[in-house]
């Protein structure tokens, strides 16, 4: 661990963690060694967000000095052959007829930082895509965002689906008008009222 | 006592005024005179709300989007695109459900304005979208982070000659509109009308004026529906003006959400400087808009000060002391702002309440937020409305409906200055559930 760099990415300082990445790198640090502090920097980040220490706007912007750390780490791990750990896969969009995707890409990025494959189907995404992409991936958990009220409909039918495929399967719902009874209406596992909430979902199914 | 001969008037009587007015039925075409005391009952008890007296009972407003589309079986895209049949299926809406006692604004929307000027910023149903799905915004960073300055500098030349051709390809002539100052010295003026008649510019203003005669069918279906609903229905309108915290102006629509967060750390300082550019906009478009009108409230959703989007201490830095600024330039014109206060609002309610905004002189609906804590810190000098959840209308029963209310009324109604209000625009309702939370607003709402 280089507390250097945590310290950078959760004190929200984007110059000093490209530059202790560039200088980590150059100092022959194995890639892999660095996406861990991003994900220790992300679960500091992550805490701090459930504890209502930090927001949306620290979660959004240490996204984007992750992406920046990425940028500079991942060139070299595919050099190296090297590939990241994952614990499971997660197929996420949202769902037909509603276009936002602020909180869902919130919840993938999250997701994929913790450790899961994430297949993020975008927006205004067909029940069908959802079952043919986790047949195709052989994921076992859904997540399923809608912003709207016109969610809910949607969301009920990509249910049914998804347990046609998979009688299994764990589909999460979350998103600005969904709650405890929009879960009951739409048949799915669990609500999740934000971007940890769904990571501690995801993984208490993996 | 017009509110117009404003010097002498304070803020309070210049609302008194304007409530007055908006409330009286003289001079105004009703159908009958008991449909004239009925609108009158109606206005009277939602302007004793506003006012933080008690009503003779707790008025309740149905704020609907796409609700009455879908309840009368037309597209949503019949109500951006076929103006008679959408008139017609509000109207039968209204007959409906006679419990409906204000003017629903709905999405019924000039689908061909937007067609016309191109718009980007929004998909809508009919165009983009399937004809039954509701319009959505886009997100995107429609301003660049290098246009602060310009914007921070002069906002509306920003927005008339980079945002407009950008988010309206329509109108992309007006980037080379000429400058003003051509038109304060005579030997200037051909050089500023020359600019005005170049091919590009002039294809944008006849695309505008075009945009505006279509704006203008539109307002004559509009007007009949208005006019119907209030002279034949007895249905007051409740919202004159639109705005919009300065804060979401520019995070909405201009920086995008996304980057507007990251502005917070990156450029804090250009952050507050364009609220503070927009802030005097943002009073003028709710003010101007209500005045003309007759009714004098201005309608604000707030979107990105909601619990959760930033902290608290963000919330005081970035979002409210513009917010606030708004306000008070919208109540010292005589109009009552009323905030739709979507998602949750729980940890900022201590800090609104510290503001010292004047009693009766705001009106704020809420969303998600613990109307006992609003009731607490808000009720005291604001009218408050809201939080019947969107959910429950379309996934609940009568019965829980009516549980619902009667409990909401419980901790809302003592004292006045509470009306009921879904916390969300309606989209979906069951009948049975919006008949349901129509009737318990009169039995539990009487005083």
């Amino acid at each position: 661990m280089h507390q250097e760099l945590i310290d950078a990415i959760t004190g929200m300082d984007e110059e000093s963690a490209a530059r202790l990445t560039d200088h980590l790198l150059d100092a022959g640090v194995a890639p892999a060694d660095i996406l861990d502090d991003c994900k220790a920097a992300m679960d500091i980040v992550g805490k701090r967000f459930e504890t209502g220490e930090v927001f949306i706007p620290e979660l959004i912007f240490a996204g984007d000095i992750l992406g920046q750390i990425a940028g500079r780490v991942k060139p070299r791990m595919a050099a190296a052959g090297q590939q990241q750990q994952r614990i499971g896969k997660v197929v996420i969009g949202t769902v037909q007829g509603d276009i936002h995707d602020i909180a869902k890409d919130i919840v993938a990025f999250m997701l994929d930082i913790n450790g899961f494959e994430v297949t993020d189907l975008g927006v205004d995404v067909a029940p069908e895509t959802f079952v043919e992409t986790a047949r195709a991936q052989g994921a076992r958990i859904v997540g399923l965002s809608g912003f709207l009220t016109l969610a809910y409909e949607p969301m009920k039918e990509t249910v049914a689906q998804l347990r046609a495929l998979d009688p299994g399967i764990r589909v999460m719902i979350g998103g600005g008008q969904m709650d405890g009874k929009v879960r009951d209406y739409t048949g799915a596992d669990a609500y999740g009222k934000d971007a940890m909430a769904a990571v501690a979902l995801a993984k208490g199914w993996a | 006592m017009s509110p117009e001969t404003a010097t002498p008037l304070t803020q309070e009587q210049k609302i008194d005024a304007r409530l007055d007015a908006w409330v009286s039925t003289e001079g105004k075409p009703f159908a009958s005179p008991e449909i004239a005391g009925a609108y009158r009952a109606r206005a009277q008890r939602y302007a004793d709300v506003c006012r933080l007296r008690v009503p003779d009972r707790v008025p309740t407003i149905a704020t609907t989007g796409d609700l009455q589309q879908h309840m009368m079986g037309v597209t949503l895209a019949d109500y951006f695109y076929d103006y008679p049949k959408a008139v017609a299926a509000a109207i039968a809406f209204y007959d409906k459900f006679p419990l409906v006692e204000y003017f629903p604004f709905s999405n019924f929307q000039p689908g061909p304005v937007f067609d016309k000027v191109q718009y980007q910023l929004y998909r809508w149903p009919g165009a983009q979208l399937g004809p039954n799905q509701g319009y959505q915004y886009v997100e995107g960073e429609y301003m660049a982070a290098d246009e602060y300055d310009e914007l921070i500098r002069n906002p509306e030349a920003w927005l008339l000659r980079t945002y407009w051709p950008r988010i309206m390809p329509g109108l992309k002539g007006l980037a080379g509109f000429p400058s003003l100052l051509g038109s304060l010295e005579l030997p200037f003026v051909p050089f500023f009308f020359a600019g005005i008649g170049s091919p590009q510019v002039t294809e944008a203003l006849e695309t505008m004026l075009e945009a505006s005669r279509l704006t203008g069918e539109f307002n004559a279906h509009m007007g009949q529906l208005i006019g119907t609903a209030m002279f034949a229905k007895g249905l007051p309108v409740t919202l004159g003006g639109f705005s919009k915290a300065p804060f979401d102006f520019l995070g909405d629509t201009l920086r995008g959400t996304r980057s507007v967060m990251m502005d917070l750390f990156r450029r804090p300082a250009k952050v507050l400087a364009a609220c503070e550019a927009i802030t005097p906009l943002a009073v003028k478009m709710a003010v101007d808009a209500a005045v003309n009108s007759g009714v004098p409230f201005a309608f604000l959703p707030l979107h990105k000060g909601a619990d959760g989007f930033m902290s608290d201490a963000d919330f005081a830095k970035f979002y409210w002391p513009s917010l606030e600024a708004t306000l008070r330039g919208i109540v010292a014109q005589g109009v009552i702002p009323m905030m739709f206060v979507e998602g949750g609002y729980n940890t900022r309610l201590a800090h609104m309440a510290e503001a010292g905004l004047p009693a009766g002189t705001t009106a704020w609906m809420f969303d998600q937020t613990d109307m006992a804590k609003v009731k607490k810190f808000i009720g005291p000098w604001a009218a408050i409305g809201g939080n019947v959840p969107g959910s429950l209308f379309q996934t609940g029963t009568p019965a829980e409906m009516r549980a619902y209310v009667r409990d909401l009324m419980e901790t809302c109604k003592p004292g006045g200055g509470f009306w009921m209000s879904p916390g969300v625009v309606l989209d979906h309702a069951t009948e049975e559930n919006f008949q349901a939370w129509l009737e318990a607003g009169v039995e539990f709402g009487a005083y």
